[in-house]
């Protein structure tokens, strides 16, 4: 494989693993936290819609953005009062709000825009126009470098590199300040943190509130950016594919951009070149869609590393009397 | 006592967590432009007042049942099988293996063939993600999600590549042969002057349904296995000293949950359809999980549940057909029964235990 096949593979890697990432990063928020969020792919699904439907009407994709963003986090609040307040089972809590998202975005896209379910395809200002970067032009000629450098770290929709410089951010954020460590230590042992006269409920809505914050620019990305248009069922099960890679980075930044990268990849490859011919076999194109949730049941299966999810993960906290 | 009264828990928790999605859905239905009173009656007329929209119902009930189950005996292990997708999917590929490839004589055998396939499919697809859970404390509910992709991606490729017939462009198997056909309950109770049921697909499965959740009762309330399932799913700890192995429980209520809901199969592709297609389950299996809670994981609460499903989904398609509200109006209605019966629980429960306390001061 030479170069220029290579090339156009690796550019819808990034891509594609741009809404991966981002809603992988807002699980990581919540999970480390200890409120486990099966409800990443309503979100974004949501956040798709409603990005999509006030960019169309605005002209301008920024408000689309922040209507997205404001949409995901209505969902947000709802699982954090059914979760933290209301001490419900988060993973049933989740579910219900992925077929929320999968009925309300058919159903008022059918009462706005009545065309089966889609949004008009968003033009100009509506959609997010691509960044190139800074002598991109100029360098594409130099050997090797030129083009990975032009044609595949240029021209990507800011909210591109809005998600792979939130992998370092988030790192800082969980590692190195103080409410990072509190989050971690509200997921792990809540008591404590109670203890030491810090909000367990207020440090999970915080968590919760930024997982929204994250899942809208992710279903953003993928109606505006990633596509023009939002269309029925548009996220297609990432938002799963992004619980998965969470796992197999066993809630960790840099491995979750290590796994976002490499189900984006398999998406890529997938789209591509449908069966994949090895010489001696066929890889048929189902295996490829398959494989992300093979490699996770693998992981969790502690065949190869454990992975350890947060330990008050899944836990109501209550307040000891 | 600080608890309320045990009707109160059984019935007023659920009905008022009911009536709050009803609410809710019929404020959805304001906002999208059409009246809820209206709207409701038209799913009333055209699911419950002819014989074939009763009989459509109760097709669509005859699904609801199986995966209400299935969620529901994982519930009684304390488990969430999520997992029901997929397991109808293989159960499905199993009633079809069974239906092509072995001439059966008759009907009544290739329904106890059918049965024992679709239970040993589905059954089998559970298997792996119990033992997971079981043996090696990976979350249940991350694997059947997992198990649920993987399923739809090996039945795209058995359709595909090899069960497909020569030169078809749909991704379906051939058509069942003519004695695996099962009796419709047009065919059953219609007289030589009066057809009823006409065209609707409901078929003998549905006693089989209704045959399960009498099994399942038995099962959970009147055996020793059903005795232990419930005690691990109240506590693990307490069924380990009590000498109940954790990873035989487990197993078995997880083999016994994906079973049932392989059996749906027997409905919708050996009952319905008559042959093997993409998408199956249409959603059945996560239909389940709303019926099993609100069912309380009882089985007549279950058949109950699994009846209001029905009508909402028979009603929901043709209220699509009759005014344009798009069908997705019943998994907006799903979710809130699920947020509410299941997430939300606390949220009807905390006030009404309150009001209790306050009564029963008063009187004392």
């Amino acid at each position: 494989m030479d170069l220029a096949t290579l090339i156009p593979v690796l550019e819808s890697t990034i891509r594609l693993s741009t809404p991966l990432l981002l809603a992988c990063l807002a699980g990581l928020f919540s999970e480390r936290a200890g409120i486990f969020d099966i409800g990443l792919e309503g979100k974004m699904l949501i956040a798709a819609f409603f990005s999509a439907a006030v960019a169309y009407s605005s002209g301008n994709v920024w408000i689309g953005l922040l209507a997205g963003i404001a949409a995901s986090l209505t969902l947000s609040a709802i699982h954090g009062l059914a979760s933290i307040t209301f001490r419900g089972n988060q993973l049933i809590s989740g579910v219900a709000l992925n077929f929320l998202a999968s009925g309300l975005t058919v159903l008022i896209s059918q009462n706005w825009f009545r065309q089966g379910g889609k949004t008009p395809t968003l033009t100009d200002g509506a959609r997010l126009s691509e960044w190139h970067l800074p002598f991109a032009d100029s360098l594409r000629d130099v050997p090797v470098l030129g083009p990975i450098y032009s044609d595949l770290l240029s021209g990507h929709a800011p909210l591109v590199y809005l998600a792979f410089a939130l992998v370092p951010a988030t790192w800082w954020v969980l590692f190195r300040t103080r409410f990072g460590l509190r989050l971690r230590a509200v997921g792990e042992a809540p008591e404590a943190v109670d203890t030491a006269g810090v909000s367990v409920v207020g440090l999970r809505f915080a968590a919760v509130a930024i997982c929204g914050i994250l899942c809208g620019i992710a279903g953003a990305y993928m109606a505006t950016g990633l596509q023009p248009f939002f269309g029925k069922e548009m996220t297609a099960g990432r938002g799963y594919i992004a619980l998965a890679a969470l796992i197999f980075s066993k809630w960790r930044p840099w491995y979750a951009l290590g796994a976002c990268l490499l189900f984006g990849f398999l998406q890529a490859v997938a789209l591509r070149f449908q069966n994949i011919d090895l010489g001696a076999f066929t890889v048929p194109v189902q295996v490829m869609d398959a494989l992300p949730y093979i490699l996770t049941v693998v992981i969790l299966a502690g065949f190869v590393g454990k992975a350890i999810p947060p330990r008050a993960g899944g836990e109501p906290y209550v307040k000891e009397r | 006592m600080d608890k309320m009264p045990a009707w109160a828990d059984a019935v007023l928790v659920p009905l008022i967590s009911i009536l709050l999605a009803a609410l809710i859905s019929a404020l959805v239905i304001l906002a999208i432009g059409h009246n809820p009173v209206e709207a409701f009656s038209i799913m009333v007329k055209e699911s419950l007042t002819s014989s074939r929209g009763i009989g459509n119902t109760l097709y669509y009930t005859t699904n609801f049942i199986f995966t209400g189950l299935a969620v529901a005996v994982a519930f009684h292990a304390r488990m969430f099988n999520i997992g029901g997708e997929g397991q109808v999917l293989l159960g499905g590929l199993g009633v079809a293996l069974v239906c092509l490839y072995v001439p059966w004589p008759h009907w009544t055998l290739a329904l106890v063939g059918a049965t024992v396939a679709a239970g040993v499919f589905g059954a089998a697809w559970a298997l792996i993600p119990a033992y997971l859970q079981a043996k090696r404390g990976s979350h249940i509910v991350i694997t059947t999600i997992m198990f649920n992709f993987i399923a739809a991606a090996v039945l795209n490729y058995v359709l595909v590549n090899m069960l497909r017939p020569r030169g078809a462009m749909e991704p379906a198997s051939g058509p069942f042969p003519e004695p695996t056909h099962l009796p419709t309950f047009q065919e059953m109770f219609s007289t030589a002057d009066t057809v009823l049921f006409r065209s609707a697909p409901v078929n003998v499965s549905f006693f089989l349904a209704v045959l399960a959740c009498f099994a399942v009762w038995l099962l959970i309330w009147r055996t020793r296995l059903g005795y232990q399932i419930r005690a691990f799913g109240h506590s693990e700890s307490a069924a380990r000293y009590a000498g109940i192995s954790p990873v035989r429980i487990t197993v078995i209520a997880m083999l016994i949950s994906g079973g049932l809901a392989g059996m749906m199969a027997l409905n919708a592709t050996m009952g319905e359809a008559e042959r093997l297609v993409l998408n199956a389950s249409e959603g059945a299996g996560f239909i389940g999980i709303a019926v099993a809670l609100m069912g309380r994981s009882h089985p007549f609460g279950i058949f109950m549940a699994a009846l209001l499903f029905g009508f909402l989904y028979q009603g929901g398609l043709e209220l699509a057909f009759w005014t344009g509200i798009p069908q997705q109006l019943i998994t907006v209605i799903q979710a809130l029964v699920i947020l509410f019966t299941g997430a939300l629980d606390n949220m009807v429960r905390m006030p009404l235990e309150k009001l209790f306390l306050a009564l029963r001061k008063g009187k004392a």
